[in-house]
């Protein structure tokens, strides 16, 4: 999933400082997975926007809503109305949501209340590790469901640098060598033949990129007249 | 007799290193290439090792030929894209410099620019078939060159890895690199010959010569923190001891590393002397090893 984490309530309270009528929109995807923007967060930053600004005598208006999924068009569409009623939207979502509301809801600004982190996964509770970097060259097959480009510092895909002690990373001693728990879990699965073959020079992609599927696009004669 | 030559000839194979400064200070550098000139086979020179920003390895390579010493040029991956490894690599060629030794290098964050943006576009293996491409008058995307150069190309393995894992995964590792045209290896310091001689068993038959890492103590001290920093090197304690009783550092230093040399004539194929800023008490060490 996507991980995100909310930003420092004072940042937030910046960026809406000139607003009277706030939107707090949460996102009923990754981020309430890891509870940084589902309803329970929703809640609880407008509550204490509310009460920022009570303190400071400052009259405002917070609503709350929770999207389905921010980065879905029809989602977002739906919230059209509901939105007209307020100066600005405060998006709990990744950066994705912030910006499919950006792309859909043209009168009204949108300002982002997470930071977006990384893809990753919790590997305990209440801590979160960036697992995939979305390169776009798959190489899980040869390594055992385990990432050497997101999970080794160097990105190496020819086994490891040989700066590792003790099994654990060079360059941070709270992450394990990647290339250690490969091998751990190759020889569990009987397949460390796998490591012999050389891996090739990873294809650097050029952002943004974009993924186009044919079969799903709608043909040019049917979108006539649309 | 340039460094290839040499380990064509089978003679027991002896390399240095140098490490450049930081700014533009050679005197002190050339003048202890001088003195290993004629008693070394070639000299290694680091490219920014440690991450720390200093003066190049292929101006100082170029230096070092000039004085008439074969260098091997030490090229990591940490700071350079594929253009510029390839374009390095030919304009270390047209210096006059033979022999590349290819690393993955250490990562920014342990060095004095934590924040510089760190590459590793390319790792070792892929840089080794890349100086093969080189070599047969192809850049890796193909295109023919106008002049080739013919790189004497070498690698790196850590043969006191510690733990089954991580030197199953060097000794793999290492296979990769010669089948990606690694002709010599350079390993991290030995300090332990028993476990060498272990490690040579293992990798005997894939007939690619290796030399023995050797690093000069400088104190008790010193083996204590890279035993406790150092990935691979480990100090036994009775060295340690040596070194802490001792009232003549050099002296036991230079005693303790020609041992390891004449341990290691019977088990590899040369040594690689890393003298850490003692390059000067190198000939010492060659003397007294009988070499």
């Amino acid at each position: 999933m996507v991980i995100a984490e909310i930003k420092p309530f004072e940042e937030i309270k910046n960026l809406l400082k000139k607003y009277k009528k706030i939107l707090v929109a949460g996102c009923g995807s990754c981020v309430t997975v890891c509870l940084s923007g589902g309803k329970k967060q929703v809640e609880l930053l407008a509550s204490a926007l509310r009460t920022a600004r009570k303190i400071e005598s400052d009259d405002v208006v917070v609503g709350e809503m929770v999207i389905p999924r921010q980065c879905e068009p029809k989602f977002v569409d739906m919230i059209k109305d509901e939105a007209g009623k307020y100066e600005v939207i405060l998006s709990m979502g990744c950066g994705a949501g912030v910006q499919e509301i950006a792309e859909r809801i043209e009168n009204i600004p949108v300002l982002p209340a997470l930071n977006t982190t990384f893809i990753g996964m919790a590997d305990e509770q209440g801590q979160y590790l960036e697992v995939c970097a979305a390169c776009g060259d798959c190489i899980l097959s040869m390594t055992g469901g385990i990432c050497p480009v997101t999970r080794c510092a160097k990105s190496l895909i020819n086994g490891p640098c040989g700066g590792s002690q003790g099994g654990l990373c060079e360059v941070s001693k709270d992450n394990p060598c990647v290339w250690q728990l490969i091998y751990d879990r190759l020889v569990k699965l009987n397949m460390l033949y796998l490591l012999k073959g050389i891996s090739q020079p990873k294809t650097r992609s050029v952002h943004p990129r974009r993924m186009v599927r044919e079969d799903l696009k709608l043909k040019k004669e049917s979108t006539k007249g649309v | 007799m340039g460094f290839r030559e040499a380990l064509d000839s089978g003679k027991f194979l002896v390399t240095a290193e140098v490490g450049p400064v930081k700014g533009t200070e050679t005197d002190v550098l050339l003048e202890d290439a001088e003195l290993l000139k004629g008693k070394v086979d070639a000299v290694n020179v680091t490219d920014l090792q440690s991450s720390v920003m200093r003066l190049g390895s292929m101006a100082v390579c170029h230096l070092l030929k000039d004085h008439g010493i074969d260098p091997i040029l030490q090229m990591t991956c940490r700071d350079r894209n594929r253009l510029a490894l390839q374009s390095d690599l030919l304009s270390a060629w047209v210096l006059g410099i033979r022999n590349v030794l290819a690393l993955t290098g250490d990562h920014p964050t342990l060095g004095d620019h934590p924040d510089a943006m760190s590459v590793f576009d390319l790792d070792s293996v892929s840089l080794l078939k890349v100086i093969g491409r080189l070599n047969e008058g192809f850049d890796m995307a193909g295109n023919q060159l106008k002049g080739a150069p013919d790189f004497f190309p070498g690698a790196v393995v850590n043969p006191g890895a510690d733990n089954e894992a991580a030197l199953e995964m060097q000794i793999i590792k290492m296979e990769k690199k010669i089948e990606a045209g690694a002709k010599f290896f350079q390993t991290q310091g030995i300090f332990d010959l028993d476990l060498f001689e272990k490690f040579m068993k293992r990798v005997e038959g894939f007939n690619t010569p290796v030399l023995g890492g050797i690093i000069l103590l400088k104190s008790a001290g010193m083996a204590r923190f890279m035993n406790k920093n150092v990935a691979g090197v480990f100090v036994p304690d009775p060295l340690i001891k040596e070194m802490e009783e001792t009232k003549d550092k050099v002296k036991t230093s230079v005693k303790i590393a020609a041992e390891l040399i004449k341990g290691m004539k019977s088990l590899c194929q040369g040594v690689h002397i890393m003298a850490i800023g003692w390059e000067k008490r190198v000939p010492m060490v060659l003397d007294e090893a009988g070499l």
